[in-house]
């Protein structure tokens, strides 16, 4: 109020001290309206997630009932039932089956984008220019227009109903987003430690493994973490390449739940489905650095 | 290095020469191939010249519509999601405590968005009694039909896509980040307001990272399958049938390999063309500092 009153006065003194005044005041007034408006679209974000935490302690009849966070009669029923599933297996099967397909497929990608990101950054040979230039295309092109040939080489190799066409792509670095993010890591490093170590005798492969990879770190534990998260999620190439139910991992097993039991047992499907995103949130808040400085510096600077 | 290190590259390089050869360029060439076929996956492929396209175009209203729909998603949702990430990164961009809390918050979403578990959730809160309409009954509107009504249903998918603005923000608040702050004082001596300021050196020094995340976004636009998929199969009456949704019914329901590679082309080719666009339009609108200076 008293900075109001000052902006009123006359003199030469009172109008700098006014206008000193309005400026700290609209300042305040911005910092206000950030935090507001921050405030309200994470509540609006985040909601959604928190409700469906809530929901899964729910009762069938209270879900469709009740918008607040907290259950009126909490119950484990959705938890214990949907575990069991309609089919002969538990979810328990289904999340080993997805670990099945992750850590190969980390474990692959991890090996290969190193590998040959280290072969882009490093090494002058024929043809670089239209290999590198080959990796942009790949990041670029939609994966739509080669999955059918895919699938029928998979068929071909008699692949079908197993996980090979999940992990053997990744296995030969093709994920050319995680090349890409190693090489730009790479070109940022400088080459004095490899230089010397060369010098000193070392092979291009011991300079890999010992130099190159522990410098590597922070970026390869970027690649192991987006890689964890693209195949947990990973719908599409399980609807595609997984028949077998016993084969299904959480993704698949989560679509059969909503066709099997959705008309009459909500709480089942939600309390699923938080259990499907509990890996994926655990590890983003154990290595959210990792994920933030992925996306943020390793993808896109040079 | 000594000349043997011209086949070291080569060696390093071998997984990914190996993997491109086998799992990109060949069924690349395959499925243009099989697009100008006939193939039921029983019988050998049958070569019928441009008859799919033929078809495609002149006598299959499923495509148009199904190719309007992605149009129309990829149009409204690309845009929509850019300015609402640069918009939320230029208001986190500030000296502010909790910074790395709400940055956190954001990102959320983007991180479990592609997962099976959020079409589900999103098919439970956009039910006619679900959590939205629970909370817009509270506020004092009527429900709204998200998703059983066609003119609805396709902004519900957008809505999904939009609640994952998290990934681009950070990279546009990495950039924002990145400006040197004297440039802002330059221009406030000079007499320049925060907009001018945004206008004419914000948005410019940041267009290289406009343009990433914009041919990002509609690469992957153009190719969303999962929301549409498990929250509304595509429907009501087509509203929400996606081309990809489209290919994969035609190639892994209706097995017809040739017909569905058709699609893919036509769907790819267009992509290829808005990239392309993109690019060359590039050269008029963004600023690469190193370029200029040099």
């Amino acid at each position: 109020m008293t900075e109001h009153v000052l902006s009123h006065d006359p003199s030469t003194v009172g109008e700098v001290a006014g206008i000193r005044a309005r400026e700290q005041r609209r300042h305040k007034a911005s910092i206000a309206l950030r935090y507001f408006l921050l405030a309200a679209v994470g509540l609006l974000m985040l909601y959604p997630l928190i409700w469906l935490i809530g929901a899964s302690f729910k009762t069938n009849s209270e879900i469709f009932a009740n918008p607040g966070f907290w259950p009126e009669n909490p119950t484990l029923d959705g938890y214990i039932k949907g575990w069991q599933t309609s089919t002969p297996y538990s979810f328990g099967t289904f999340f080993l089956n997805t670990l099945w397909i992750v850590i190969p497929k980390v474990i692959g990608t991890a090996i290969s984008c190193t590998a040959v990101a280290y072969g882009f950054a490093r090494f002058d040979f024929p043809f670089k220019k239209v290999l590198f230039a080959s990796l942009i295309a790949t990041l670029l092109l939609p994966n739509v227009v080669t999955r059918i040939p895919q699938y029928l080489l998979f068929r071909d190799l008699g692949w079908l109903d197993s996980f090979l066409p999940l992990w053997v792509p990744s296995a030969f670095a093709g994920d050319a987003f995680f090349v890409f993010m190693l090489v730009q890591f790479l070109r940022a490093i400088p080459r004095d430690m490899e230089e010397a170590a060369r010098v000193d005798g070392a092979t291009t492969w011991q300079t890999l493994i010992f130099i190159v990879v522990p410098l590597l770190m922070p970026a390869l534990i970027s690649v192991c973490l987006f890689q964890f998260m693209w195949t947990m999620n990973d719908f599409l190439g399980p609807l595609i390449y997984i028949s077998s139910v016993d084969k299904y991992p959480v993704s698949l097993a989560l679509k059969l739940s909503i066709d099997t039991t959705e008309a009459f047992e909500w709480n089942r499907v939600l309390a699923m489905s938080v259990l499907a995103l509990t890996p994926a949130l655990a590890v983003f808040f154990l290595a959210q650095k990792y994920f933030i400085d992925g996306i943020s510096s390793g993808g896109i600077k040079g | 290095m000594s000349g043997d290190s011209r086949f070291l590259g080569l060696f390093y390089l071998s997984p990914y020469i190996i993997g491109l050869l086998i799992f990109t360029a060949v069924p690349f060439v395959a499925s243009l191939y099989l697009s100008f076929t006939n193939y039921n996956l029983m019988d050998e492929p049958v070569f019928t010249g441009l008859a799919n396209y033929v078809k495609l175009f002149t006598n299959d209203r499923t495509f148009r519509k199904s190719l309007w729909v992605t149009l129309v998603y990829v149009f409204t949702t690309v845009p929509l999601k850019l300015a609402f990430a640069l918009f939320m990164a230029v208001i986190l961009n500030y000296k502010l405590k909790f910074i790395n809390v709400f940055r956190t918050a954001y990102y959320v979403p983007s991180i479990l968005g592609g997962s099976i578990a959020i079409a589900v959730l999103w098919r439970y809160i956009f039910a006619d009694v679900g959590l939205v309409n629970m909370g817009l009954n509270l506020l004092g509107f009527e429900s709204v039909n998200w998703f059983g009504d066609p003119t609805n249903a396709l902004f519900t998918i957008t809505l999904l896509r939009l609640w994952q603005f998290g990934s681009a923000m950070v990279i546009f608040l990495a950039a924002l980040q990145s400006i040197d702050k004297t440039l802002y004082e330059a221009a406030s001596i000079d007499g320049a307001g925060k907009w001018t300021s945004f206008i004419y050196i914000t948005l410019p020094l940041i267009t290289p990272v406009i343009f990433f995340n914009l041919i990002m976004q509609m690469v992957q636009a153009f190719q969303e399958f999962n929301g549409p998929y498990i929250i509304t199969q595509g429907g009501p009456l087509k509203s929400t049938y996606l081309l990809p949704i489209y290919i994969y019914d035609e190639a892994f329901k209706r097995f017809d390999m040739g017909y569905a590679s058709a699609i893919a082309w036509v769907l790819f080719v267009i992509i290829m063309a808005l990239t392309l666009i993109a690019f060359w339009s590039s050269r008029h609108w963004v600023y690469y500092a190193g370029d200029k200076r040099s």
